[in-house]
């Protein structure tokens, strides 16, 4: 606004030309009272954002090279970083988190396309069916962990009662470092599995008829049908969807901190996020905290560029 | 102007100035409100009746809890006919800390003027530049009882000599047990096991019961079983670390122990039970429901299973920690926020010397508790000693409400406290595995599972130095 009204007051104003600054200025005050509106709201939220979200990142960036004793905050260049790398449960986490992401790939990326297919094939009970995919979705994150944390129990569990039922061997479920975390898969699979079938149906549903009709006439099956059509039609929203579950995947907290208390037998539930909690609000060591916050952010930001790039070479 | 844009930009400056103040008001730190006071230069004088006082306290009980909340506000009433010029602003929470929210509250300087931490907060609570020295202010007229107070006990408010905090309630570890299962297993409700031989014995008769009742139980998760793993220790008279704290020192026949122990009630006589990873109130619950027959815990978790769990105090009964060597000393106090001013300080020890620390008044109102239906007569808090623990004793026992011989065992034995180690979180992170292990894996190996314990925990142990 201010560069504007200086942009104006630099015109030569003759003594014939009064009327046009004094229509200018009009027209500029119109202007700005036409706008004054949508620069409020962007102020509000450049406010949040600038609060809530940059801030705190900033200070994040800040505090990775921090330390607080005693009241007294000094610059300890990597130090930080250095503690974090000698922790034990450091390659221990990323470990885990890696395992539960390739793991929440195959099952949390493959079982809502499939579903997704599923659904847009079915000809009877569309929305009935529909509601029900996307109910635990709809669930409290709590009350679903609670519920599968009796399924899993392994004395009176439902999933051990449905294979001791069915003569099947019985797992320990999340009471084993080999099963616990397959077990948080598992669950978080089912917590949030809705949300991705539907984008993927309403994506099916906007591939034209007239491909499969034609796939069909050149004598495709379900399976054909949906490698030489329904794939590439919905290539862009799976890349995107790929992209988006690396991203919240790598971050899990919620699922295992509420099913084994985080660390799960062995530490073999520990992820990276729950091992920030523990550096922040269990240790009160924020400077490691925001270290592995970094190392977290880096990764990531590593993994999106890495994807940007090769998204853009197989276009 | 139109008047739907007029409102809408009205809105929208409203939004954005709103914001900004918001900010200005999250980032501002101070106890507005609470500063009304004089500074009074002389730290060891009583306070001055006419200096007008606002203190805020938290702890204060919930709506949930009606008894304990109506005999916190009859105690500020009473207090401010002794001291009128005090106003206490009380917040209210259960548990009174939690650990999170704590953290972030010191990271915030949110805390309270008068605020509730465990024992083993203080360093956290230093380093974060968050509670004033009250040396100077507390002496035998602040608190007339101060010299009974167990030096023990005083020890762990205090860092380089100064003193940070004074007690509101502290424990002894024991072993809590399920007298009716004891009974249904054949077992002599008045003789509970001291020894693990013992312990192992009566676990598995009591395991014998079946329809799911576990023998013995131990938490293994959120750092809980690397804090009873440290209990199970100090009872064998072991250390988590060498003296100094820069070492971990439990690699020891003692600390084997306690794993093969583990190792051998969870896998060869099966009486934990399968399911594992149990962490507070896990065993409490499963007690409550006389579900489990013993495990190691502190006196006031049977007040948890009675008032909040719905159990029957004649049920439970304790007995003291296994080994009698030494049992793990914890607690709660109040610690003065950084920043209070002189007379907020004499005024918040003047109220907790009132509720908390005065036979006979606030906690210690056996009376009122028996009235009220509170519990009377379970072994905690117990620091003090000398004269005002013996009156203490004679006024628990003329109005026990609770049956004080299921605590005699307990009470008996009188083994010695020990603190909790240094940097205690970041070695029960590790422990928490070390104990998993043992209780989730058959073919774990004792020695290596500690072997690999020790070395992790002195890996932590230099990263911290």
């Amino acid at each position: 606004m201010a560069a504007i009204s200086v942009s104006v007051r630099r015109k030569p104003v003759g003594p014939d030309q009064g009327r046009a600054p004094a229509s200018r200025r009009a027209a500029l005050r119109q202007r700005v009272r036409q706008h004054l509106t949508a620069h409020g709201f962007l102020l509000g939220a450049l406010l949040c954002f600038g609060y809530f979200a940059w801030y705190p990142m900033v200070r994040e960036v800040i505090m990775s090279f921090q330390r607080t004793k005693r009241g007294r905050t000094t610059w300890v260049g990597l130090d930080n970083l250095d503690h974090i790398l000698q922790d034990p449960a450091f390659w221990q986490a990323w470990r885990n988190t890696l395992l539960f992401t390739v793991l929440a790939l195959v099952l949390g990326f493959a079982v809502p396309f499939v579903v997704a297919v599923l659904l847009n094939e079915l000809r009877h009970a569309k929305a009935y069916l529909r509601i029900l995919v996307y109910l635990p979705v709809m669930m409290p994150p709590v009350a679903s962990v609670l519920l599968f944390k009796y399924f899993y129990d392994p004395g009176h569990g439902l999933f051990n009662s449905i294979l001791a039922h069915l003569h099947l061997p019985t797992s320990a479920w999340l009471n084993s470092a080999g099963t616990a975390m397959i077990s948080v898969v598992i669950a978080a699979t089912w917590m949030n599995m809705g949300g991705a079938t539907l984008i993927y149906l309403a994506a099916l549903q906007g591939i034209p008829g007239e491909l499969y009709e034609a796939a069909e006439l050149d004598g495709a099956g379900l399976l054909r049908r949906i490698w030489h059509v329904t794939i590439p039609q919905t290539r862009l929203i799976l890349s995107m969807l790929l992209l988006l579950q690396v991203v919240a995947t790598m971050q899990v907290f919620v699922e295992p901190y509420l099913l084994t208390g985080g660390n799960g037998p062995q530490g073999s539930t520990t992820t990276v996020v729950y091992l920030i909690y523990q550096y922040a609000f269990n240790f009160n060591n924020y400077g490691s905290a925001s270290a592995l916050g970094l190392v977290m952010l880096v990764v990531l930001a590593g993994f999106s560029a890495l994807y940007a790039r090769l998204s853009r070479t197989a276009d | 102007m139109n008047r739907d844009r007029l409102i809408r930009r009205s809105v929208a400056l409203a939004a954005a100035a709103g914001l900004a103040l918001g900010a200005a008001a999250c980032s501002s730190s101070g106890s507005a409100g609470s500063s009304d006071q004089g500074a009074s230069s002389d730290a060891a004088a009583p306070l001055d009746p006419a200096t007008k006082v606002t203190i805020s306290i938290d702890c204060q009980p919930p709506v949930t809890k009606a008894a304990e909340r109506k005999q916190w506000a009859d105690d500020v009433a009473a207090f401010n006919k002794l001291y009128p010029n005090v106003t206490v602003r009380a917040k209210d929470g259960f548990p009174c800390e939690e650990p999170a929210a704590f953290t972030a509250q010191l990271k915030g300087k949110t805390q309270t003027d008068v605020f509730y931490s465990y024992f083993t907060d203080l360093n956290q609570v230093l380093d974060a530049d968050g509670a004033e020295d009250i040396s100077a202010y507390v002496n035998d007229t602040s608190i007339p009882a101060l010299k009974d107070i167990d030096p023990s006990v005083l020890a762990t408010l205090k860092s380089d000599g100064k003193l940070y905090g004074l007690p509101y309630s502290n424990y002894k570890m024991g072993l809590i047990y399920n007298r009716k299962l004891f009974t249904q297993a054949g077992l002599d409700p008045d003789k509970p096991p001291t020894t693990w031989e013992g312990i192992r014995e009566a676990a598995k008769k009591i395991a014998a019961l079946g329809n799911g009742v576990n023998g013995y139980g131990d938490y293994s998760a959120t750092n809980q079983g690397g804090w009873h793993y440290t209990a199970e220790l100090y009872g064998l008279g072991g250390s988590m670390t060498t003296p100094d704290g820069k070492k971990a020192a439990f690699n020891t026949p003692e600390g084997k122990q306690v794993l093969q122990n583990l190792y051998d009630m969870r896998w060869t006589d099966n009486s934990m039970g399968a399911t594992q990873g149990l962490k507070w109130p896990d065993l409490m619950t499963q007690m409550s429901t006389d579900k489990l027959g013993l495990y190691v815990g502190a006196p006031d978790d049977i007040t948890y299973m009675v008032q909040t769990l719905k159990g029957n105090y004649a049920d439970y009964g304790m007995g003291p920690m296994p080994g009698g060597k030494a049992a793990l000393l914890g607690g709660n106090d109040y610690l003065f926020k950084k920043g209070s001013t002189p007379d907020q300080i004499k005024a918040g020890i003047a109220w907790i010397n009132f509720k908390f620390l005065t036979i006979g008044k606030g906690q210690f109102d056996y009376a009122r508790n028996k009235t009220d239906g509170l519990p009377v007569g379970l072994p905690q808090p117990f620091f003090f000693t000398g004269a005002s623990l013996d009156a203490d004793n004679k006024a628990k026992a003329a109005d026990a409400t609770v049956p004080v011989q299921n605590y005699a065992p307990y009470l008996a034995a009188s083994v010695p406290g020990k603190t909790e180690p240094a940097n205690a979180q970041q070695i029960y992170k590790v422990m928490d595995n070390a104990v998993s292990a043992v209780l989730t894996d058959r073919n774990a190996t004792v020695d290596k599972v500690l072997s690999d314990a020790e070395n992790q925990v002195n890996q932590v142990l230099a990263s911290l130095r």
